[in-house]
């Protein structure tokens, strides 16, 4: 119960003694964790710096920048640009509306079915993505779908106003099915976390609802907020399936740029494969820093 | 207030219509394969296609060894973590949400140049090894997931007093996690499993790429060559991914409260 009052350093403390005595036993203590330890090396660590070493050598192995280069060709960078584009735009969209969800369940006064309705839908719906879930919105919004077709027969044709699933909007659409599910799930604990003291202590104060706001609730969330979005980035820019059965090849992302190029060499280059992973690993990886970042400056506050 | 009630309301209704008209019209879809008909034509075509059953099997079998492997791989490290090497706690977290900052396709490259088939470790020379890697590519998926569910049920239970206690009873490693912590964090291990089916059941990117007959590329093969068996395969995916989130919701009702929680 006391463990409660701990901050983080001071409850590792408190484990620390029993390890230094049992210092004298440094090879069997390691012992534990070494299949853990092999295993990420050689199936996550390794490969990934074989890859971005790949990325800075040149076909006999020497080191260059060329490839780096070589990713601002037309093709590869409007693929890194639509994918950024994606990604930006799902994640913003599907933060927002995913909070605007989130504090309508939790604070909006619903019944409580409301709640439990949404955070088990959401619990599914966020994982269910990849190939069937563009499967879904093709017959929604495909030129057949019903969605499509009924507009259609009130008059307004999608189509005809340029919209099209197989294009950038479309897989926005498509990425929000699982984006705002996400951002309800992980943004539901934070927003649980708002005591009511809080609220009462700020209108003994005299506070207005829009200075609570403004000067309470949105500070608290604000770093689990930003995280969930570089999350949310991560998730969508890393993602292929959906967009690969979706539009086939005619929406040039990035990973669907570096997975033809995997199945068969289609830039004539292996080490440009490589720098177009790089590439990837290194705005996932910027993004995820961030996200760590905030992640951690937020859960201060939710104790 | 009475206005903050209203949008509440629109926002619910708003995102309630969003998220269940793609399965309405998905269900609409997959049902019109008769002309003039609603029937369940498409489904049966699909359940009775021997391509579909294969496939189906071959995820199904590849799903329960990445649970073994994942259980074998996170149990005994994050036990022995809390237990001894708390100092190696941060790395180890660290380590486990690299999946997901590295794409899943980055890792499955990284796969295909180092363990080809005139590598040191040749995984890709041989079917059985080529499946070995597929399992051990899902694990890495699952990972960040696996570990989060296992931490958080070892953070319900005192690791320190029970291992003390089986240690007096004579009880050696193995012993001591199998049958004296594995038990205990059994809810947490089981939800972590049903997570890991559900996103190694239809996963495209791995499979694809190691030419691997699963389920997912299978979906991608029917998809871009049929026009109602993917909207019935949709339906069978969403029904797939709900009953493992079910379990899993009904398996945090049998979970110990978290020591953590003030609640």
């Amino acid at each position: 119960m006391t463990d409660i009052s701990l901050s983080g350093p001071a409850a590792a403390g408190k484990t620390l003694p029993p390890a230094q005595a049992s210092a004298m036993r440094l090879p069997t203590q390691w012992l534990g964790v070494a299949p853990f330890i092999i295993f990420a090396l050689m199936f996550l660590i390794l490969p990934t710096l074989y890859l971005i070493l790949g990325a800075f050598q040149n076909v006999d192995g020497a080191f260059t920048l060329e490839n780096i280069v070589e990713l601002a060709q037309p093709t590869i960078r409007a693929a890194y640009w639509i994918s950024i584009k994606v990604s930006v735009a799902s994640s913003l969209l599907g933060a927002f509306i995913g909070l605007a969800i989130a504090i309508a369940i939790v604070r909006g006064g619903l019944p409580n079915w409301t709640r439990s309705a949404t955070l088990t839908f959401s619990g599914v719906a966020s994982q269910f993505a990849g190939v069937p879930l563009a499967f879904a919105f093709l017959a929604t919004l495909g030129r057949l779908g019903l969605v499509t077709v009924l507009l259609r027969s009130v008059g307004v044709d999608l189509y005809q106003y340029g919209f099209n699933v197989l294009s950038f909007w479309g897989l926005t659409l498509t990425y929000l099915y699982f984006q705002i599910p996400l951002m309800v799930v992980i943004i539901t604990p934070a927003i649980d976390g708002i005591r009511k003291e809080w609220g009462e202590a700020a209108a003994t104060l005299g506070a207005t609802q829009w200075q609570y706001w403004r000067m309470v609730v949105i500070p608290v969330i604000w770093p689990s907020f930003l995280g969930t979005v570089i999350l949310l980035f991560a998730n969508s820019f890393g993602a292929i399936a959906t967009a690969y059965a979706l539009t086939g090849s005619s929406l040039n992302i990035v990973p669907i740029v570096l997975y033809a190029q995997i199945r068969g060499d289609v830039l004539h280059n292996a080490n440009l494969g490589y720098a177009i992973a790089f590439g990837m690993i290194f705005i996932t990886g910027l993004a995820n820093i961030f996200y760590i970042w905030f992640r951690t400056r937020s859960e201060r506050w939710l104790k | 207030m009475k206005s903050g009630k209203f949008w509440a309301w629109v926002t619910f209704i708003l995102g309630a219509a969003y998220f269940f008209i793609p399965l309405i019209a998905t269900m609409e879809f997959s049902m019109r394969m008769k002309r003039g008909e609603y029937s369940f034509e498409a489904y049966r075509v699909v359940l009775g296609d021997p391509r579909f059953q294969e496939s189906f099997t071959f995820s199904v079998v590849a799903a329960v060894f990445t649970i073994i492997l994942g259980v074998l791989l996170v149990v005994p490290t994050a036990y022995w973590i809390r237990l001894r090497l708390p100092q190696l706690r941060p790395v180890v977290e660290f380590v486990t949400l690299l999946p997901l900052v590295i794409p899943a396709i980055v890792i499955v490259f990284g796969y295909i140049r180092m363990y080809g088939s005139n590598s040191p470790l040749p995984f890709l020379s041989s079917d059985m090894g080529t499946n070995a890697l597929l399992v051990i590519g899902y694990a890495t998926l699952a990972l960040p997931y696996m570990y989060r569910a296992v931490d958080t049920g070892l953070r319900t239970i005192d690791v320190r007093t029970l291992t003390e206690a089986a240690q007096i009873l004579g009880a050696g490693w193995t012993t001591i996690i199998s049958r004296v912590i594995l038990p205990n964090v059994l809810i947490a291990v089981l939800s972590g499993a049903f997570l890991t089916f559900a996103i190694v059941i239809g996963e495209f990117t791995i499979a694809s790429l190691l030419n691997r007959p699963a389920f997912g590329p299978y979906l991608q093969n029917i998809g871009a060559n049929r026009a109602y068996e993917p909207a019935a395969l949709a339906i069978i995916a969403f029904v797939i991914t709900w009953g493992c989130m079910s379990v899993i919701q009904v398996l945090s009702r049998f979970a110990p409260k978290s020591a953590n929680r003030p609640n």
